[in-house]
Formats: structure tokens, sequence, C-alpha cells
């Protein structure tokens, strides 16, 4: 590798060999790329190690150089972030461009060597910045604020009248709140689906063997119980002691007793 | 009223005792009309809190006067004992952060893009995380551009930490240019031995999904931080 990275001219003096501080385990190169922060980070270091100002930039040297590090990088298999390579190719770009006769539309066009500069130049200035962020004195590490043990305080706070309206109010707002917090304790009726079966049978046999289906229910009975009721209607049918009629689709159910009038099967 | 003695007494002890800074207008409200002419109470104030700072010229805390206020901090001369006294080692910031915040304190408001244009990287979310939630930046509006992205600018809590009065007392870009220009004048030397020294303590932040990345708490090395290019 050390074959491509050999020492250039430029006007005529010799200017920068590799970095002689790349020579260094792949490892090392690893944390060398991480101490960047990022393309522009690691141009603005090209270019401060030929101590130069920025303006001045030496695009094709700097090209090289970056170009030379980039493939170092990528020989090694350490992984770039795009924007690395995004670079090369604006370094490329730029290099190219320079290398063409300058046309009068070029001049219109947005320089991107200007471009790089300014870029560089900004960047300089806010990592200067950050360094000098770094320096300004902190609370935590160059400074601390005191911890003073307060004083007992020994405050009388006037203790406020309180009006009997109030206390009212606030013990009607309890019970309101205590409703909310109502617990409803539901326990186990003693319904029997064999009672309610008995109690169906002796009101259909009564009303002439016809029931409406509904009068079989009582709203009183609460869930539970209608639903025993229901039960014990499919358990009637299922002995075949009662059967479901309808004169139509939709009209309404009845009921009745299978054995006290089996042949008056109008209905059917 | 209260004599200017004790007037001065009881702002010490209230500073001494506050949580935070506190401004003179919130001094003055400590004090009733009878214990205080309400008309010369800012002054009376001020001068008290003169007397109070010059009387601490010679003692290990002083008297300062930040973005919020005014507060008694210990001096940073005495910071190593102190610092050795604290269990908790104070935060060291990356490289990646302190650049991120150096944008925001000189290019506010900013949008995170523009933060990215200039660093030529992305900005990992940690970064902007650990500025809002140190509460050293804050949303202050939104660009009007398509996603209309949040723009950030620095607090007060951003001075205070910092020791600032406001944002004039940082060094203007003008002078940060100048410390460029006497950069190149000072040759490349110190570049590499920056860089070789950085090898040690700097950590990568471009992925930026550990923590680790932003609050570098690793303290065995002895090495102070020493940013490139910021000898000045």
């Amino acid at each position: 590798m050390s074959d491509d990275l050999a020492v250039a001219l430029v006007d005529g003096a010799p200017v920068t060999e590799f970095p002689k501080d790349l020579h260094i385990p792949p490892e090392a190169l690893k944390v060398f790329i991480e101490l960047f922060e990022g393309p522009l980070d690691l141009l603005l270091y090209l270019v401060r190690r030929q101590n130069i100002d920025v303006l001045e930039i030496e695009v094709a040297e700097i090209t090289k150089q970056y170009i030379d590090y980039i493939n170092l990088m990528e020989a090694l298999e350490i992984d770039l972030a795009g924007e690395y390579l995004a670079m090369a190719a604006t370094l490329t770009e730029i290099k190219s461009r320079m290398l063409l006769p300058r046309t009068s539309s070029d001049e219109e066009e947005d320089d991107p060597k200007e471009e790089l500069i300014r870029r560089l130049q900004e960047y300089e200035e806010i990592k200067l910045a950050a360094g000098a962020l770094e320096k300004i004195p902190r609370l935590e590490r160059d400074l601390h604020l005191l911890s003073v043990e307060k004083p007992e305080i020994d405050q009388d706070i006037p203790q406020p009248e309180v009006e009997l309206k109030e206390v009212l109010f606030a013990f009607s707002s309890v019970l309101k709140r205590a409703e909310m917090f109502a617990q409803h304790r539901v326990e186990y009726e003693t319904l029997s689906v064999r009672d309610r079966m008995a109690s169906i049978l002796t009101k259909v046999n009564l009303d002439s063997g016809f029931i409406n289906f509904f009068d079989l229910f009582e709203a009183d009975d609460g869930r539970l119980g209608i639903i025993v009721s229901f039960l014990a209607l499919m358990e009637l049918s299922r002995e075949g002691l009662i059967e479901f009629v309808q004169r139509e689709a939709y009209a309404e159910i009845h009921v009745r007793a299978l054995k006290a009038d089996v042949e008056n099967n109008r209905y059917q | 009223m209260i004599d200017q003695e004790k007037i001065i007494g009881i702002v010490e002890a209230v500073l001494l005792a506050a949580e935070s800074p506190m401004e003179v207008k919130e001094l003055v409200e400590l004090f009733n009309s009878e214990e205080l002419d309400k008309d010369t109470a800012a002054k009376t104030i001020r001068d008290a809190l003169e007397v109070i700072g010059s009387e601490y010229d010679r003692r290990s805390i002083e008297l300062k006067r930040v973005a919020s206020g005014y507060r008694f901090q210990v001096k940073q001369d005495y910071s190593e004992w102190v610092g050795r006294m604290l269990k908790d080692r104070p935060p060291r910031y990356t490289r990646a952060l302190l650049e991120t915040l150096a944008i925001v304190v000189y290019k506010q408001p900013v949008t995170r893009g523009d933060i990215e244009e200039l660093r030529g990287v992305s900005v990992s979310q940690n970064i902007m995380r650990t500025l809002l939630e140190r509460g050293w930046i804050k949303t202050v509006g939104q660009k009007e551009v398509p996603g209309r992205p949040a723009l950030y600018a620095t607090t007060k809590e951003f001075l205070d930490y910092f020791d600032l009065r406001n944002l004039n007392d940082l060094p203007e870009i003008s002078e940060i240019q100048e410390l460029v220009v006497k950069e190149i004048q000072e040759g490349n030397d110190e570049v590499s031995r920056e860089v070789a020294v950085n090898i040690d303590v700097e950590d990568n932040e471009e992925g930026g999904q550990l923590s680790e990345d932003i609050l570098d708490t690793d303290n065995t090395s002895s090495n102070v931080v020493s940013l490139p290019l910021s000898n000045g």
C-alpha cells in the first residue's frame, strides 16, 4: 500500500507524504477515523497539516490525500459513514472542473470550490467555538453551588376561620365522592331451573294451554332470573312438556303445554 | 425601615439559602413597605449586593451575577478540591455535543438541518435530547419551510450553567476567526499532538446510539479534554 503513497511535489516543493501517523495498526486507524467529527473535520485536518489557510486550499493535493485516506479505510474494511464518500465525490468534482478550461457559463454557476471553502471556514469557526465553550468555567466542573443548611423556619401561619357552610359543603362533596366509590355487592340468588320449570308449567297449564312467550318473564326477576326462566323453557321443551308456536314469521311466540290439548294444533 | 446593615445581612442570608439565582426584583419583593422604601428599594438592594460581593473577595465563595440573577458559588480556584470531595464526577461532553451546542449558540435560531449542514454529518438524536433535557436549548418556533422543522435557541439555564450573564459574554465569531489565524501562524505541530492526546479520551459519536457518546463519564484518564485547535 505504501507504494501508492509516494511523496508528492507541489509547486516544486515536497509537500506531504501520506500522514506518518497513519502507519499504525488497523484498530488504531479505526480509532483515528473516529476522532473526526465527519468529512469536514477530516478535510480540515488535512488542510491544517499543510499549515495553510483554508482559502489557499490545494484542491488537487487535498483530494488525493483525502481519497487515499478513504481508500485505506476501505481496504481495512472500516465502515465509513456515507458523508465521507459524498465528500470524496465533491472533491473529485472540484478537481475535475479545475482541469477543464473555464467557460463563461461556469462563472455563473456556484463554484463548488468556493462553496467547500465556505463550509470549511464555517465548520472551523464552530469547531473553535466548541473549544471555547469547553473552556468556559461551568457548573459541576469548575464552579459549585453552595449547599447551605437553611434555618429552621418558625412561621406563624394564620389559621383561617372556617365557616359552617364550608364544612357542610366539604361534607357534601365527601358524600358525592363516596357514592362514586360505592360498592355493589352481588350475591348469588338461589334460583333453580327446576323450580322455574315447575312454575312455568303451572302458568302454561292455567292459561288454557297458551301463553305469550313474553309473559313468562318477569322484569323483577333481574337478568339472572330471566336467564333461568329461559333455561327452564329450553329444558321443558327438550323434555317435550311444552312447545313453541308461532303463527307466522315475526309473529308473537306462544308457549303451550303439549299434553294438554294435542289434537287442537291449528297453529301448526 | 430596616437599616442598610441588616438589609445586607438579609440579602446575603436569602441568597445563601436560595436554590436558584435571584433577580433584584425578587429580592425587593421579600420586603414589605415598612421594611424597605419601595421607591429606592432596587437601588438599596443593588448596593447591598455590591457590598456583599466585595466582602467575599478574599474568601472561597463569590457572589456572581448570571443570566437568571445573583447566586453564590464556590470560586473556580477551589474546584479541584471540591471535585475530589464530591462523589459524582462532573459530566464530560463530547466534541459532537459541544459543536452542536456551539452552532445553536452562534447561529440561533437554527434547525436540525442547519446543524447537519454546518457539521457535515447527521446529528444524533441523543445529542439533541441531552441538550434539551439539560435545558440548555429549547424550541422557539418552527421554520416556515416544508416540514416546518423546529427552531432551537439557547436558554437562561445554558447561560447560568456556563457562568454567563448573556450571550455577549461569549467570544464573538470575529474573535474566533482571529483564533483561526493564530492557529495557522503557530503551525501544525499542535494539531498532531492534540490528536494524539484525543485518541485516549475521545469517544466516537458518529452513530450516536450510546449514551456514553454524549456523557463521557470515563474518569480513568487523567488527560484533561483539550480540543484540537483550541489553545487560545
